[in-house]
């Protein structure tokens, strides 16, 4: 199978670990990927702010250099769903609205391809480790993907995962609300914390970016021994 | 007072709120029983179906009336006014109270009870009442509790006093009222209710707000469950119900459906104790003298949201669905909003009604994490509501000037692949001053405000597209 990777802005520039092992994952799985060079962000943070224009701008960047790709797999579920607010952002424009659709439409989130479009659940990982998984607000409701990362860490050899209070709840980024609601967002992501403490488990398991970036930011930060890993670390892993 | 809650800046008000911990801690217990509650009366009652179709009911039903509401509004008007019933349509909330006030003074008015409602709250008609020497009593227990403390407002739309504890209110009562028991709930209760049976005797008017208008028959249905409302429009000769002009259903048919809605999404009840339909007596209906009847339809600024994309804000039944479920209200409670309507549905429309100079930092009150959106029983979609207002709020010129360069930046970086790849290549180089170990603790320029709390991730060395494509040539990887 013929795949297009878009390594979102922060898989290419902090988290290269997560997407390399996406990539060796998913071509274990069999896949073909190709990485289209002009791909840069999805442009979230300029359509969040309300900068709809910005946000078009980056959206047709996109579009484009996914243009001829058959599938367009993401390691974060948020900027996944973004693609899915394309045509809505192209509302005033039917010509690239009929290009946004055609993007939105093949576009996944990495466990969410795997899962619904490989029909694979057991990608033959081991972790063993006592863990619990933060499910992102977007890949759950904007997306309307949660089964898929559960039925993959499953079958995750070793892999002991604790059940999450509160897991519904957001973690505090949302994007630019983490720096302009710095106060609020600080109460989020401590709650969020509080309650992996909880679990007891020794590795928090997201399959978001963003997610990963604030929580393990602020566990950093704090001084918290968890270790915050994305999913494709856990799904690579064969020791 | 209206709609607007104290005067002090939104970061101050979201201060004060992170200070009271009792606030929080109660504000999180009572979200976290009513998740429960709710799902076992709304996705997992089996006898009711899916929910999901409950919902889509309740989206088209709210849809087709507020697209045609002239319709309906005239439906319901004219049947109310053919029983006998006044009508009086209030395009301002002072409008609204210089009628209920020119009726106060006709009945030469000392005593009004009155039910809990937002809409009274919204304009501030206890105080027009009392400006003309009107005692006030508020009626519904929680009401009945904010009034005793004096000035203080609801924090929630269906809980109003959300925000105090049962030792606070037992002080508040005992300084206020008399009040000598203890802070049991039951104590508390009957205290309040001995209180009340005298003052809803001798009312002279009672005034109610409309959880629904029957356009059909031109009745009125509340929805509650302390049965004070039924006190209240019993007694008094004179009954005023006070309406937001987009509350209403085409035909019983329809309330059927939004009661459901409303009372499973809003306290997880089958139904509520009491559903109690209003509709003025024809004269020679009445057995013990003939009762007069108002109904006050308020616009307030809702008719600016008709025709646009936020039509749909006007779907809102007042359930709170999406408060019980909000991360930020969770957090900081509903004062620090500074708006009667608080949580996803009051910052999307508090800057419709009281715009965006007095309410446009409420938008961004949110991770837009959607579960507003989710929990709403009739479909709003106020996250991306919650977006169109921040796009209002860019294109009218109040954003602040830093962020419109950034986001402009912004646009031409994620637009010119030749830039992006200088960022990426620059990024490692540029941060590297400020890197300790793997990550940056003090961030420049506006990484500043993300490192006030938290670390910020050091940008990788090494080139991703590089890897990649070595990768495909057949290369290993180190790391």
């Amino acid at each position: 199978m013929k795949i297009s990777l878009f390594v979102t802005c922060l898989g290419e520039l902090f988290y290269q670990n997560p997407a390399k092992d996406m990539v060796e994952v998913l071509e274990r799985l069999g896949c073909e990927i190709d990485f289209p060079q002009g791909q840069i962000c999805c442009g979230q943070p300029a359509f969040n702010s309300g900068y709809r224009k910005e946000a078009q701008k980056a959206a047709k960047q996109m579009i484009t250099s996914f243009e001829s790709s058959e599938y367009i797999v993401a390691p974060s579920g948020s900027c996944a769903g973004m693609f899915k607010e394309y045509p809505g952002l192209f509302r005033e424009d039917p010509v690239w609205q009929e290009k946004a659709q055609k993007a939105a439409d093949k576009t996944y989130e990495f466990t969410q391809f795997i899962v619904n479009v490989l029909k694979m659940e057991d990608v033959g990982a081991v972790f063993p480790a006592k863990a619990t998984y933060h499910t992102s607000c977007h890949m759950m409701r904007l997306l309307k993907e949660t089964d898929s990362p559960f039925k993959l860490l499953k079958n995750v050899k070793g892999l002991e995962l604790l059940p999450l209070a509160n897991s519904y709840d957001c973690c505090g980024f949302g994007g630019t609300f983490s720096i302009k609601m710095v106060p609020i967002s600080e109460q989020m992501v401590d709650e969020k914390i509080r309650h992996v403490e909880d679990t007891g488990a020794e590795v928090l398991i997201t399959a978001d970016g963003g997610c990963l970036m604030n929580i393990k930011g602020r566990m950093d930060r704090k001084g918290k021994p968890i270790e915050v890993k994305h999913i494709a670390q856990i799904l690579n892993s064969r020791v | 007072m209206a709609m607007k809650i104290g005067e002090k800046p939104f970061f101050d008000r979201v201060d004060d709120a992170l200070q009271d911990d009792f606030m929080r801690e109660s504000m999180a217990r009572a979200q976290d029983g009513l998740r429960g509650k709710k799902i076992a009366a709304t996705e997992a009652d089996e006898e009711i179906g899916d929910w999901e179709d409950w919902r889509s009911a309740g989206e088209e039903i709210r849809r087709h009336t507020l697209e045609n509401l002239d319709y309906y509004l005239e439906l319901l008007t004219d049947n109310f006014a053919r029983r006998g019933g006044h009508v009086f349509f209030a395009e301002t909330a002072e409008e609204a109270n210089e009628y209920i006030q020119q009726v106060a003074k006709e009945k030469n008015a000392k005593s009004v009870t009155k039910a809990k409602s937002m809409v009274t709250e919204e304009i501030g008609m206890n105080e027009a009442l009392e400006e003309i020497g009107c005692q006030v009593y508020e009626t519904d227990l929680a009401e009945y509790i904010l009034q005793a403390e004096e000035g203080d407002r609801p924090s929630h739309i269906v809980v109003p006093s959300l925000h105090k504890n049962k030792s606070q209110i037992r002080d508040t009562l005992a300084e206020k009222a008399g009040y000598t028991g203890t802070d049991k709930p039951e104590e508390i209760t009957s205290f309040a209710r001995s209180q009340l049976r005298d003052v809803f005797m001798n009312a002279d008017i009672g005034i109610t707000g409309c959880n629904f208008g029957v356009a059909e028959s031109g009745s009125v249905a509340l929805v509650t469950n302390e049965g004070n409302a039924n006190m209240v429009t019993s007694f008094p000769k004179t009954q005023i119900t006070v309406m937001g002009m987009e509350r209403l259903v085409p035909t019983w048919k329809e309330l059927d459906v939004m009661v459901n809605l409303l009372s499973r999404s809003a306290v997880g009840q089958k139904i509520t104790t009491y559903v109690t339909n209003l509709t003025p007596e024809l004269e020679d209906d009445s057995a013990d003298g003939s009762k007069e009847f108002h109904l006050v339809v308020v616009d307030g600024g809702r008719s600016k949201a008709l025709g646009t994309e936020f039509q749909s804000a006007l779907h809102c039944i007042r359930c709170a669905a999406c408060v019980n479920v909000c991360p930020v209200y969770r957090h900081i409670g509903g004062h620090a909003y500074g708006s009667i309507y608080q949580g996803p549905i009051g910052a999307v429309l508090s800057p419709i009604l009281g715009g965006y100079e007095e309410y446009g930092e409420l938008p961004y009150a949110s991770s837009l994490c959607a579960a507003c959106t989710e929990a709403c029983p009739v479909k709003i979609p106020l996250h991306e509501l919650l977006i169109r207002h921040r796009e209002n709020y860019v294109e009218q010129g109040y954003a602040d000037k830093s962020e419109k360069l950034a986001m402009k930046a912004f646009g031409i970086g994620t637009s010119t692949p030749s830039l992006f790849k200088m960022a990426t290549k620059g990024a490692p180089v540029f941060a590297k001053p400020f890197v300790k170990e793997d990550s940056i603790s003090k961030g420049p320029g506006p990484m500043k405000l993300w490192t006030r709390i938290r670390e910020f991730p050091a940008p990788g060395n090494e080139n991703f597209r590089k890897w990649f494509m070595e990768h495909k040539k057949g290369g290993s990887r180190d790391a």
